[in-house]
């Protein structure tokens, strides 16, 4: 019998996998390490090869090559029921014909455990569902089956949980409240879990650290705030929240901030932000970052001239503009509704500006709109 | 911690996929022998025997490939031939138009009577299928209460009646084969979503259009399944003619029956079940790629 | 007389649908009615009433050796024809082959042949071969039109099954076996219940294939053909409405138990 409990841990190890199918490659040699207890994310538009890496992980679905590990053992071809992995299935997968404590019982008894009863109630306490163990799935809300799938899932004590899409039946607001007590549970356990998800804001809230897939590969990982702040392809800038990118080239990059020449203005960008390898750059910055303000008021940091308000819209919290450049770009401004000033309206000239330090680079022989299309709300 | 686990190096190669890939064979396999020896094969007996002819001795046959029994068959029998599809199409129509509405009405005006009216429509299959034609015979025949009534209000004559005759064949066969209309048809139509009618309507359709243009065209599988259903075996059959029916009423199945049970001329048979069998293909071809639909089971 | 009228056009299908149960169900009234006939020959014309028919259901000749031998022969046509059936049914809703389509073809062909076409070929195929007609073939018969029907109704069920379910089980330690015994057989058994029921009714119910290969046994449908041109024995409609009654029980609970086990309230 596997012991889940108490078998391999360790980090997930991929090394060199990939899957195609036919033609098609959904996995594109990959390489990655999830640290042993991490909250970790996959994220990425739908067809990026991220549930397939869940499946494989999973033992769903076979590796065309490369390996999997846990620690020091190796998982790759093992049969999914010999793994110290589960999953937390999109739309829960909960078994119809049994009830909610033969459900989460299920793995403890094909483990052959002898005594389940208090582990299932433990699980039970953990997702606060103990009042329906005698119900049958469908008697339950979403969100409860939701809970239910995780305690299902957790009770084995794996080294490694995985979700697929576990939040995309729920509501909004729903989804909102489990996105907190599943990142509680995670710390509750110190379980490594390993989440894969379109939604960006779902995997910011929760994950410690977050890989953006696409098209098979890995664009870049690190923390939420390093990601969101300092990306490195013109994807990810455009996949995590909004960015405007806009085309120059690095005049002098010998002091700690280059000086970049866009569309005849100089702007400065902190060379350790600059991951462009020539000269050619798309210099971006956060819609949210811009300052922006009638012509003729005075400004510092990196000031943006020419600009007329084509659109503004307010949306209580923030105002948000689209500001026409001299040279036809269109760039977004989201200003806070935190200073009394009237919102500016449409066809007023403007002057932007915003501090260097928030300036990123990147190589200017990217698709300026890679990953602004790819946010499907339903998958 | 199982040994399993323990596996560090890629000397575990790929799952050997053969044995996998052979089950499917081997779960098919009694099926598919059954099938062959018990349908394909005496069908294809059927074909050689269709061009015997008589040997020594009744009930001995011997193939000398006459062909042309094929061609006795057909004008000894082509009343009968002819009978059996006029029966079978009628009784497909009628039944058409009695399910329709009845399969409508467990589908979207039953509400939480649904299920029980589905039992209720399959139920009658649960009686014996002799039983029920012998009680119509029992019900339309001369000392049965629809024929006193109809005498005693001088609706029908004395000499008239309603058992042996056309009428009465093609309404035992619209009734035996009902259930097979009715369920394909219920199947369909409950799988339209409501909300289409509801959205022809939005779009200045009124409910004869909505039916005509939305609720028809959607449960056209079904109407093929079950006019399907309901043909083939009614054409096939010949215990309604045979019980409801006179001389005048016989089918080819009671042609075939009579010559393979009563007068022992298997080839003859053979041919008339050949080509009732090719018939039926022919039609039910033609039929299913005008209807376009492809699938059928 | 407005209100009557558009009374009467909205409830216009109700009152189609009324007739047309009325319709489906007069013959077996009449044939559950005429089962408490106290008539000694012909049945038919009402003599009164009597409980002697259901107190005395083998009181012709002949009927329950017929019904005896339908019921064994249901019993083992369905158990073969559902086990061959269901095992067709898993090969095909599970797994991809080469061949398939022609399977498919074979599957199908029984269910669009006429009765009389199986019947008559099997007999020619039984006379070639030198096998005498009896018990065994009308088994072997039954078998034969009955898988088509088992393996569309149980892949149906298979068809609607969600492939993560069984997912879920590997994930959670269960290896194939334990798999297919914890949650897909409970899963699809409903189908394949659903299925020996179906191939139950039709081998109880079949008259022209068991006709042609029955040699000298006689089954209830042919009693009741028999009987028919003389007269039928009270008897008869006793059997033929509790088996119409066991049925209806049957579907009533499998209903019944189907909405307990989803939970349903």
């Amino acid at each position: 019998m596997v012991d889940a409990s108490s078998s391999a841990h360790g980090d997930l190890i991929l090394k060199n996998l990939t899957k195609s199918f036919g033609e098609f490659i959904a996995v594109d040699d990959l390489d990655l390490v999830i640290p042993e207890g991490s909250f970790f994310a996959l994220l990425g538009p739908s067809g990026c090869g991220k549930t397939t890496t869940l499946r494989m992980v999973a033992g769903l679905e076979e590796p065309t090559s490369g390996t999997i590990f846990i620690g020091k053992s190796e998982i790759t071809y093992e049969k999914p029921y010999k793994r110290p992995v589960n999953t937390v299935f999109q739309n829960y997968a909960l078994f119809p014909h049994l009830s909610i404590y033969e459900n989460i019982a299920f793995g403890l008894r094909r483990r052959g455990v002898k005594n389940v009863d208090d582990q299932v109630q433990k699980a039970l306490d953990l997702v606060e569902l103990t009042h329906l163990a005698s119900r049958k799935p469908n008697q339950l809300s979403g969100g409860q089956q939701q809970r239910i799938a995780l305690a299902r899932a957790i009770v084995n004590r794996p080294a490694l949980l995985l979700l697929d899409e576990p939040l995309g039946a729920l509501d909004l607001k729903l989804r909102r409240a489990m996105q907190i007590e599943l990142k509680w549970i995670q710390t509750e356990v110190g379980i490594t879990f390993v989440h894969v998800t379109h939604d960006q804001e779902e995997a910011m809230t929760m994950a410690d650290t977050i890989a953006v897939m696409n098209e098979g590969k890995i664009e870049q990982m690190g923390s939420p705030a390093d990601l969101y702040d300092n990306p490195r392809t013109s994807f990810v800038a455009n996949f995590l929240g909004q960015s405007n990118l806009i085309k120059g080239s690095i005049l002098d990059a010998s002091g700690n901030s280059a000086v970049v020449d866009i569309f005849g203005t100089k702007i400065g960008l902190p060379v350790d932000r600059n991951h462009a390898h020539d000269s050619s750059v798309l210099v971006g910055i956060r819609p949210e970052k811009i300052r922006i303000a009638p012509v003729g008021t005075q400004m510092n940091g990196n000031i943006l001239e020419g600009g007329v308000i084509s659109d503004a819209s307010y949306i209580g919290v923030s105002t948000q503009y689209q500001v026409e450049m001299p040279w036809g770009q269109e760039l977004m401004v989201f200003e806070q509704n935190d200073d009394g000033t009237p919102p500016l309206s449409k066809g007023d000239p403007v002057i932007l500006s915003w501090s260097p330090i928030f300036t990123f680079g990147l190589a200017g022989d990217q698709d300026v709109n890679a990953g602004s299309e790819a946010h499907p709300e339903i998958e | 911690m199982s040994t399993a686990l323990m596996h560090t190096g890629t000397h575990e190669k790929k799952p050997v996929l053969t044995k996998k890939k052979l089950l499917p064979y081997w779960l098919l396999a009694p099926g598919i022998v059954w099938l062959f020896i018990f349908f394909l094969v005496p069908i294809y007996q059927l074909i050689s025997t269709s061009t015997q002819t008589q040997g020594y001795g009744i009930g001995t046959y011997v193939q000398t490939y006459r062909f042309a029994n094929f061609i006795d068959a057909i004008t000894s029998s082509r009343a009968q031939l002819f009978r059996s599809f006029e029966y079978a199409f009628l009784a497909t129509s009628f039944a058409l138009i009695i399910s329709y509405p009845l399969a409508y009405a467990v589908a979207f005006k039953s509400g939480r009577w649904k299920n029980t009216l589905l039992v209720l429509i399959v139920a009658p299959f649960f009686c014996s299928f002799l039983l029920r034609t012998v009680a119509w015979e029992q019900i339309l025949g001369e000392q049965g209460v629809v024929i006193k009534t109809l005498r005693f209000l001088h609706i029908m004559g004395a000499q008239g009646h309603l058992t042996a005759t056309p009428f009465a064949v093609v309404a035992g066969l619209t009734y035996n084969f009902l259930p097979f209309m009715t369920l394909p048809l219920y199947a369909s139509l409950e799988r339209i979503d409501i909300r289409m009618m509801e959205a022809s309507g939005d779009l200045y359709a009124n409910a004869f259009t909505t039916f005509r243009r939305v609720t028809v065209p959607l449960s056209m599988p079904g109407v093929v399944a079950g006019t399907l259903l309901t043909f083939i075996p009614a054409a096939g059959d010949y215990i309604n003619a045979e019980l409801l029916g006179n001389p005048g009423t016989k089918m080819i199945g009671n042609v075939i029956e009579a010559r393979y049970l009563a007068i022992v001329d298997y080839p003859g048979a053979a041919a008339l079940s050949l080509i009732l069998m090719v018939t039926i293909m022919i039609l039910v071809m033609a039929y299913v790629k005008r209807a376009g639909t492809e699938e059928l089971v | 007389m407005k209100q009557a009228s558009r009374w009467f056009s909205r409830n216009l299908i109700r009152i189609y649908a009324f007739l047309g149960f009325a319709y489906l169900f007069l013959p077996i009234i009449y044939t559950i009615a005429f089962s408490f006939n106290n008539s000694t020959k012909s049945n038919l014309v009402w003599v009164g009433f009597t409980w002697n028919n259901w107190l005395n259901p083998c009181g012709a000749p002949d009927v329950c050796n017929a019904l005896g031998n339908s019921l064994k022969i249901g019993v083992l046509a369905t158990f073969f024809a559902t086990l061959l059936g269901t095992m067709m049914a898993f090969a095909m809703g599970r797994y991809a082959f080469k061949g398939r389509s022609v399977v498919n073809i074979l599957i199908f062909l029984p269910m669009a042949t006429p009765e009389i076409v199986m019947g008559a070929s099997l007999l020619t195929m039984f006379i070639s071969f030198g096998f005498n007609p009896g018990f065994w073939t009308i088994v072997i018969a039954h078998v034969m039109f009955c898988i088509s029907f088992v393996v569309v109704t149980v892949k149906a069920r298979i068809a609607s099954l969600d492939p993560r379910l069984e997912q879920a089980a590997m994930d959670l330690y269960a290896d194939e076996r334990e798999t297919f015994r914890r949650v897909t057989f409970p899963l699809v058994a409903p189908g394949i219940a659903a299925a020996a029921l179906l191939a139950f009714s039709l081998s109880f119910d079949d008259f022209i294939i068991t006709n042609f290969n029955s040699g000298s046994v006689n089954t209830f449908p042919k009693f009741v053909y028999i009987s028919a041109q003389r007269g039928l024995p009270p008897q008869a409609n006793v059997i033929g409405s509790s088996m119409f009654l066991i049925a209806l029980v049957i579907v009533l609970l499998g209903q019944f138990v189907g909405r307990k086990r989803a939970g349903v309230r």
